[in-house]
């Protein structure tokens, strides 16, 4: 990408803004995704929107396309007069109507249809029987030469590639009068150079007075490509502010705040390996997400945190240390057996204990009881069952005692797990993965959506853990957690892990890059294009 | 605004609440097609209830056609538990009565005490077996068991039909397509004298209380729940998925797989191509009514079963179809996914807000 941006920028500013966000607030349950944002959008401006997953980048984006209504706030769009008018909340035909055109990280193309009939699609009459009467055809070929986007309109969307896909997409909104276009991750999904075709489609698009939301997590290209930057944080708008004179580190620091203070007890070093990971690869859900060669050694009485967006491969990873997967290729030593089938029953029997990533989908069953999700890895165990009949009253005793030690604030052991709150559930799946002292803990995300005390608690059982000599194997999107818990600290991206450093020789913005897939140890990434920023 | 909520956690009274609700919803309803005909709607439902349970005689008729039901309603309920989804009872029926005819009409010759178990052992494998390809293809293939299952019925009535002309037919039958007879000691006890009603009913009865015990109480019903409510977390806890399911699947077959053998053993002696008149759909009907208990299962096969033989009294009185049967038991299942929505969530009545 090439640096275009620049005096514009602040020239622009003064204009009137076509669209307008005030007071947008939005909670789900006690979460707050969005509070309280509120910011302008000027025409011709490329507004950047940066933030980590569960920032609340695309709740608000939800709301402004009227997925979902907001709490309280108002999203407003220049009519063609220029007048803010108020959008009705939850109607994205609203929103369309007003000129919001949104382009999805997931397209939404029907496949079957050539690339002009996907365009068109839903501007026609229902009763027409054939497309693209009435000039349709010519004003969407005149928009694909003004903009640049270049597409065989009547190629099978099934038959484009990737890039093209999105021009489709972009087409769309534009035939549609978008005034303001929304770009979701847009470059997650593209090659370098296609990246470049679509920041110079961009631009072209900006120039003639298409403002343009840009959501992305690249740092590089958003400061390249845009002009104003806003960083979302914890729900919260934490930064407003010109590209022009922003660097990735900053950025990083704004978008992950600022380490915590540290306070842990020292490691102690020299326990055995506990996890070993070899060149080991492992296919992701669905194709994506997959583990490339990943090699990582985690020993007794440490925690080795891994980094990274979610999506970049901590799925494939945590599925291997659970058992629910087993190495594609290279090797998985765990407590000093080599592992070469997907079983998970054998990893509980091995002395790992697993804190899955989501409490709700895999790490309880909410119609089941507290003590039936307490001995779920155990039922079989004969302390739970004589003949295949359970042992009720031992099953009860057993749940007490967990319930009693830590600390799980629930109407009884009878009582459906659903009904707790999430640190209480989290308490219950603790318990289960901490009672036969575990050497080896794999903890995905184990603070995920808990508040600051449950947190706390979570933390400091897997310290004691780690002090009595286990290893443990962190996996988390929140930085402050892993400076907070990890003794090595490795970054996990596009599937590749990197070296694992420790704690003491980084800081959250070099931790930041290397989530970024950007080598810690040198400050220019190694994959910038030329010219992007000034020396 | 009117808005559904979800209720967090229904109380367990509310679900039997809305089970007897739905039946007697259904009942009412069908009071409509029933003025609509012309006839007495309380002349009607009064010939109705007593036909079912008027009498010893008409007692005892319900609990005899509730006996296949209790079973197939079993079927149902124990795959539904592991969302296993078994639409194909009433071809495990079939394969089961086949079976035990197979084995009850003189192939094998033995006392009574040992022959009524076989015959019924042979029915319920038969029913396992059909399970067994579904099961298999479904965890290998994903192929969807609804169609699976719900197709081999199909296969299942013309094998029988083609065993019923052809190698079974029976040479006495004056050319009907009916199957020999069984063997005196292959037959199932009368419970009352004089009256239809069998031990296969006590058997299923039984059947019920074990099924509850086991859902309840063991080690394989606890798997089961686990794999019906959350597969993934059940798959995460290191539990048994595959094995439970297979295991989910051949108990259901060989649960409708007994209807079968018992209506043959216990009523009618032998087979025709005519033996079910649905009982392993109606099972579905029964499931639902019960709530998926299999306790429940005994009372909701009751309540149908009566339905269909105060149907059958009625239609005799007062000419009007006892096709009306089947028109109750739709609507009850109609009313009991009505009624779960019921118990899963509450209405509310929210203003919205002045400012959006």
């Amino acid at each position: 990408m090439s640096a275009a941006r620049g005096p514009q920028a602040e020239a622009r500013a003064p204009a009137r803004p076509v669209l307008s966000l005030r007071g947008i607030t939005k909670r789900f349950g006690p979460l707050i995704a969005n509070d309280d944002i509120g910011f302008e959008v000027a025409p011709g401006e490329i507004v950047a929107l940066l933030g980590e997953n569960g920032a609340g980048k695309t709740t608000l984006m939800n709301i402004i396309f009227g997925h979902y209504v907001a709490d309280e706030g108002e999203v407003s769009v220049a009519g063609p007069d220029g007048a803010l008018a108020p959008l009705p909340p939850g109607s994205a035909e609203a929103a369309l109507r007003a000129g919001v055109g949104m382009v999805h990280q997931h397209f939404t193309l029907a496949e079957n249809l050539t690339a002009f009939e996907n365009i068109v699609l839903g501007t026609e009459s229902l009763w027409r029987l054939s497309y693209g009467g009435g000039g349709a055809r010519a004003r969407v070929e005149a928009i694909a030469a003004s903009s640049g986007l270049d597409v065989d309109l009547d190629a099978p969307v099934s038959r484009l590639s990737v890039g093209e896909k999105q021009r489709v997409e972009i087409l769309k909104a534009l035939y549609r009068d978008a005034r303001v276009l929304i770009l979701d991750e847009p470059t997650a999904v593209l090659t370098p150079q296609e990246a470049d075709g679509l920041a110079a489609t961009v631009r072209a698009l900006a120039a003639r007075g298409l403002a343009v939301i840009f959501i992305s997590h690249k740092l590089a290209e958003v400061v390249a490509l845009c002009h104003r930057i806003l960083v979302l944080r914890g729900g919260r708008l934490v930064a407003d502010r010109a590209a022009a004179g922003c660097d990735r580190a900053t950025l990083a620091d704004l978008m992950v705040g600022r380490s915590i203070e540290v306070t842990r007890t020292p490691r102690r070093p020299g326990g055995p390996p506990v996890l070993v990971l070899d060149h080991a690869s492992a296919d992701g859900e669905r194709g994506r997400g997959a583990l490339r060669e990943a090699s990582l050694v985690v020993h007794g009485g440490e925690i080795v945190g891994v980094a990274g967006v979610s999506g970049n491969g901590q799925g494939a990873l945590a599925a291997l240390v659970a058992g629910l997967a087993a190495p594609r290729s290279g090797r998985l030593e765990v407590l000093g057996g080599t592992i070469r089938a997907a079983d998970p029953a054998a990893m509980v029997r091995r002395g790992v204990g697993r804190i899955p990533e989501d409490r709700h989908r895999e790490g309880s069953i909410g119609r089941m009881s507290i003590a039936e999700n307490l001995m779920l890895e155990s039922v079989r165990d004969g302390a739970f069952q004589r003949l295949g009949f359970i042992r009720r009253r031992a099953a009860r005793e057993h749940a007490e005692e967990a319930i009693a030690a830590f600390d799980v604030r629930c109407p009884g052991p009878d009582a459906p797990i659903r009904l707790l709150s999430g640190g209480n559930m989290q308490k219950v799946i603790l318990a289960r993965a901490l009672e036969r002292s575990p050497m080896l803990i794999l903890a995905n995300q184990p603070t995920r959506g808990l508040d600051v005390a449950a947190t706390a608690d979570v933390h400091r059982r897997l310290i004691a853990a780690r002090d009595r000599g286990a290893g443990v194997l962190l996996i988390s999107e929140d930085l402050d957690e892993i400076f907070v818990l990890a003794d090595r600290i490795a970054a996990i991206h596009h599937g590749r892990l990197t070296p694992s450093f420790a704690t003491e020789t980084l800081d959250t913005r070099a931790v930041g890059l290397m989530m970024a897939g950007h080598d810690p140890t040198t400050q220019e990434p190694e994959f910038e294009t030329a010219g992007g920023r000034a020396p | 605004m009117i808005r559904l909520a979800r209720r967090d956690n229904p109380p367990l009274w509310l679900s039997a609440v809305a089970s007897v609700g739905a039946a007697l919803a259904a009942l009412a309803l069908t009071a409509v097609p029933l003025a609509l005909t012309g006839a007495p709607v309380a002349g009607a439902f009064r010939l109705m209830a007593e036909g079912a349970a008027g009498s010893l005689f008409a007692f005892t008729e319900t609990l005899s056609r509730a006996t296949p039901l209790i079973f197939t309603g079993l079927a149902a309920a124990i795959a539904f538990r592991a969302r296993l989804w078994n639409i194909g009872a009433e071809g495990q029926l079939y394969a089961g009565a086949l079976a035990a005819v197979a084995v009850g009409t003189g192939a094998v010759s033995l006392p009574a005490p040992a022959l009524v178990p076989l015959v019924l052992l042979a029915g319920a494998a038969a029913g396992a077996l059909l399970m067994l390809a579904p099961v298999v293809f479904k965890l290998r293939f994903s192929a969807d068991e609804v169609v699976t299952t719900l197709l081999l019925n199909f296969i299942v009535l013309l094998f029988v039909q083609m065993m019923l002309e052809g190698p079974m037919k029976d040479p006495m039958g004056l050319g009907w397509p009916q199957s020999e007879p069984l063997v005196d000691e292959a037959v199932l006890p009368k419970i009352v004298d004089k009256m239809r009603l069998h031990w296969g009913f006590g058997i299923a009865v039984v059947a019920a209380v074990l099924a509850q015990l086991m859902i309840d109480r063991t080690v394989w019903g606890f798997e089961i729940r686990a794999v019906g409510e959350n597969a993934p977390a059940a798959r995460y806890a290191g539990l048994p998925v595959t094995r439970t399911m297979l295991r989910v699947g051949l108990l259901s077959g060989a649960c409708a797989g007994l209807a079968g053998a018992c209506e043959v053993a216990g009523l009618k002696g032998y087979l025709t191509a005519d033996l079910s008149p649905g009982f392993g759909y109606a099972g579905i009907v029964v499931a639902m009514l019960s709530g998926l208990s299999p306790l429940g299962v005994i009372p909701a096969s009751i309540f149908v079963a009566g339905v269909f033989v105060g149907a059958d009294t009625m239609s005799r009185s007062i000419g009007v179809s006892n096709y009306l049967a089947d028109l109750v038991v739709a609507m009850a299942l109609l009313c009991v996914l009505v009624g779960g929505l019921a118990t899963r969530y509450r209405v509310e009545f929210t203003r919205r807000d002045a400012r959006t």
